[in-house]
């Protein structure tokens, strides 16, 4: 039997592979989309689980918002990652320091 | 009237100083001019009513000042014998001086603001005249200083003018702090500043005593010391003389009005004013007799070696107010006053002869590179002539004489008629009458005599070779234009050996040659005319009408003085004559000898003295030294240190830390918003569950 604790393991890896390619991952800022896109995805998992676990639907319909959400700050990231390219010829993640003090 | 005489010329310094852009050059000269000019005609009435007895004594209020408790005062204008003096003397040489100025200041650029300094001062000059009170003549005091502050310091590219105008400045600071002690010190005593109520209170306090710096001394010994050192500051007294010849870095002009005829003279005239109350206190008078005689003997002595035509007049002025102090403090005050009425024309002339003699020369100074100037600017040589005939006194016993010789010799008997401290100044006198003689003739005959010797001048060498003299660093100011016309007719042919350099000294403009002719005459007439008012017993008495001690017993004992002391200046003043005559004319290798002979005496004379030497020892390299601890060890290394510079220092360390978080890598963000929110997760866990 497939329990609540196995959705929540299989949710933790998946964030921590998304934490870990937003700090571990120095080659360019597409692969940073991606890993949100992945934490969102745990977070997600999280919020199913929970809501088949309780039988509660909110869990359900929160988890609907957040992948609007998660499409929406997609579309802006890349719209965004374009201009910069056009901008800077670059999207490596080294190159992108101009917020430095 | 006396409102119009004192403040016409502030009325057109405030015309020509704030309007000078608005108006113009001219037209700010002019005015100035003018109102000096009507100033001194509304004088002479006033000064001619009181030789002839009519004139009355009075007091001109004018405003309100101030009402303070037991302290009051106003301003006022006081008219009395004693004023009226001074105020001939102000501004008839002052108006001449204006009028001698735009000759000499034709091509400065600045010449309304130097018009407006002079009727500045001249206002400032007739308030101290006219005070009524200590305070207002402690701003006159003060209005002075700060106009030979301007004046000296008029040409302040030039540094050496800056330093003297701030080193005046300064020593008078000195002198004024005594004046305004004795100032307090009569408001203690006698509970009020009205100059006729403490002359009137002065005598019932003799022979009390005060404490004054934890010592018990006599009241009115202090009160007239301390206000002695006030004048001795302003006249220009040995210790506090320093001031006097650097001052002659100003223009000439100003040397002839303020630091001869009238400014320095300020301390005599209130030691003058306030003679009822030095009566009363015989032992200042015999400081103020020492202190005269001192500097009359000192200036005389350094007069003799100087170079520098304006520094030996210098010299020549404090020597003369040290005549004018031991006068005063023998008791003769009449004599000094008449002294100071005197010399204000023989020296103002002797000035603005001098400064004839610069422009023409091409703003050369130095007598060592003058010489036969004599037939070149003839009316300049009998100008400096009648001066030097009145300033060595040369005159005969009884008959007739020069102004200087009715002064001096008033002086003179009077202090042998005094007997006691006032036979030794007699004798300084007279030994420095000898040296006064040989000086003023050296100037003379240094300057219009012998043989040109002006190629070896800079300033010459300057004009002869540079058609355009005008860009010269040390004398931009105004370069001499006589000089620059005359090298353009004559630089073709040059190179001659008779010591010209082929220059030829041009005489000074109309506006510059008036001014000689009416000193002039006042230096020949104004000691025969008016000897008889000031000096004499019983026309004294009744001239002077109490507006100061006059001595009558003092004056008539004087006139009664040995034979041989009538006819002892007159002897040494041709005995320096036929010294000055025999060293510059007959025997000219003769003062290189003598000073070879006596080469330390001549150094000691030469540099003043060490005054100044010993001065820088004392008290300006200690201030100096003082002022750099509280600058780097006080003020940098423990205010500053812990103060602005410390919290400064602090932001910027903590900015430097904070710059290296700030890397720009959004890795670097997103790992500290991570740790963020682990930790407010950890925190909520911790709290909430």
């Amino acid at each position: 039997m497939i329990s609540v604790g196995h959705y929540l393991a299989v949710s933790a890896v998946l964030f921590t592979l998304g934490v870990l390619g937003i700090f571990i991952n120095r080659k360019n800022i597409i692969v940073i989309l991606m890993a949100i896109e992945l934490i969102l995805l745990a977070v997600n998992i999280n919020l199913v689980a929970f809501s088949a676990a309780l039988n509660d639907l909110v869990g359900q319909v929160f988890s609907m918002f957040v992948l609007t959400v998660a499409a929406g700050e997609a579309a802006i990231g890349l719209a965004i990652l374009v201009i910069y390219f056009r901008g800077r010829g670059t999207i490596a993640v080294d190159d992108a320091n101009r917020m430095k003090g | 009237m006396i409102q119009a005489i004192v403040f016409l010329p502030l009325l057109a310094a405030l015309v020509a100083g704030l309007g000078q852009r608005v108006i113009g050059n001219v037209p700010s000269k002019i005015v100035t001019t003018g109102a000096l000019f009507t100033s001194c005609a509304l004088s002479w009435p006033i000064f001619l009513s009181f030789v002839a007895g009519t004139g009355e004594a009075g007091v001109t209020p004018v405003l309100h000042w101030v009402s303070s408790g037991a302290l009051q005062f106003n301003w006022e204008l006081r008219v009395d014998t004693l004023t009226s003096v001074m105020l001939v003397v102000i501004t008839t040489v002052s108006a001449l001086v204006h009028l001698y100025s735009w000759g000499y200041m034709e091509e400065d650029p600045d010449q309304p603001r130097f018009f407006a300094y002079l009727s500045l001062f001249t206002f400032a000059m007739l308030m101290l005249v006219t005070a009524n009170n200590l305070v207002q003549m402690f701003f006159g005091w003060e209005g002075v200083g700060l106009a030979s502050y301007l004046l000296i310091g008029f040409w302040y590219k030039k540094p050496s003018a800056n330093a003297a105008a701030i080193k005046a400045f300064v020593v008078n600071r000195v002198g004024d702090l005594g004046f305004m002690l004795g100032i307090f010190g009569t408001f203690l005593v006698f509970g009020t500043v009205s100059i006729p109520e403490i002359l009137a209170a002065a005598p019932g306090m003799a022979g009390s005593s005060i404490t004054f710096m934890g010592m018990r001394l006599d009241t009115m010994t202090i009160i007239c010391l301390l206000l002695f050192i006030g004048a001795m500051g302003k006249s220009a007294q040995l210790g506090l003389h320093t001031w006097l010849p650097d001052a002659m870095e100003g223009p000439t002009p100003v040397s002839a009005l303020i630091h001869a005829a009238t400014m320095v003279t300020a301390g005599v005239f209130m030691v003058c004013r306030l003679s009822p109350m030095f009566e009363t206190a015989p032992i200042a008078l015999g400081v103020v007799t020492f202190v005269g005689a001192a500097t009359c003997l000192f200036a005389a002595t350094v007069g003799t070696t100087q170079w520098d035509i304006k520094r030996v007049i210098a010299y020549s002025t404090c020597s003369q107010l040290g005549y004018m102090f031991f006068a005063a403090g023998v008791g003769a005050y009449g004599a000094a006053m008449f002294h100071l009425f005197t010399h204000a024309f023989f020296k103002a002339l002797l000035f603005l002869g001098a400064g004839s003699v610069i422009h023409s020369m091409h703003h050369e100074q130095d007598m060592r590179y003058y010489g036969g100037l004599r037939k070149h600017i003839p009316l300049t040589y009998w100008a400096m002539m009648m001066g030097t005939l009145a300033i060595t006194g040369v005159g005969i016993a009884g008959v007739v004489g020069f102004a200087g010789f009715y002064s001096k010799d008033g002086i003179l008997e009077a202090a042998f008629a005094a007997g006691g401290g006032g036979r030794i100044a007699f004798w300084v006198g007279i030994f420095a009458a000898l040296l006064t003689s040989f000086y003023s003739w050296r100037l003379v005959f240094l300057t219009f005599f012998g043989k040109p010797r002006w190629e070896q001048s800079e300033h010459i060498q300057h004009a002869v070779h540079d058609d355009h003299g005008h860009g010269h660093d040390d004398h931009a100011h105004a370069h001499a234009h006589a000089g620059a016309e005359a090298a353009h007719d004559d630089h073709h042919h040059d190179a001659r050996s008779d010591g010209t350099a082929g220059y030829h000294p041009h005489e000074s403009p109309i506006s510059m040659l008036i001014p000689l002719v009416v000193l002039s005459i006042g230096a020949v007439f104004a000691g025969i005319v008016f000897h008889r008012q000031f000096i004499y017993p019983e026309e004294g008495a009744a001239f002077w009408k109490g507006s100061l001690a006059f001595n009558e017993h003092l004056m008539h004992e004087a006139h009664l003085v040995p034979w041989w002391v009538k006819w002892l200046p007159f002897t040494v003043m041709a005995i320096g004559l036929f010294l000055a005559w025999n060293s510059y004319i007959r025997n000219t290798s003769l003062p290189a000898r003598f000073v070879a002979q006596f080469k330390l005496l001549h150094q000691f004379l030469y540099n003043k003295w060490y005054f100044d030497e010993l001065y820088n020892f004392l008290f300006v390299k200690p201030a100096f030294a003082i002022g750099r601890f509280f600058w780097k060890r006080g003020d940098e290394g423990t205010i500053d240190r812990f103060g602005p510079d410390g919290a400064a220092a602090l932001v910027q360390g903590g900015t430097r830390l904070a710059v290296r978080l700030q890397s720009g890598y959004v890795y670097g963000y997103a790992f500290v918003m991570l740790l963020g929110l682990v930790g407010l997760a950890s925190w909520a866990m911790v709290n909430f569950l």
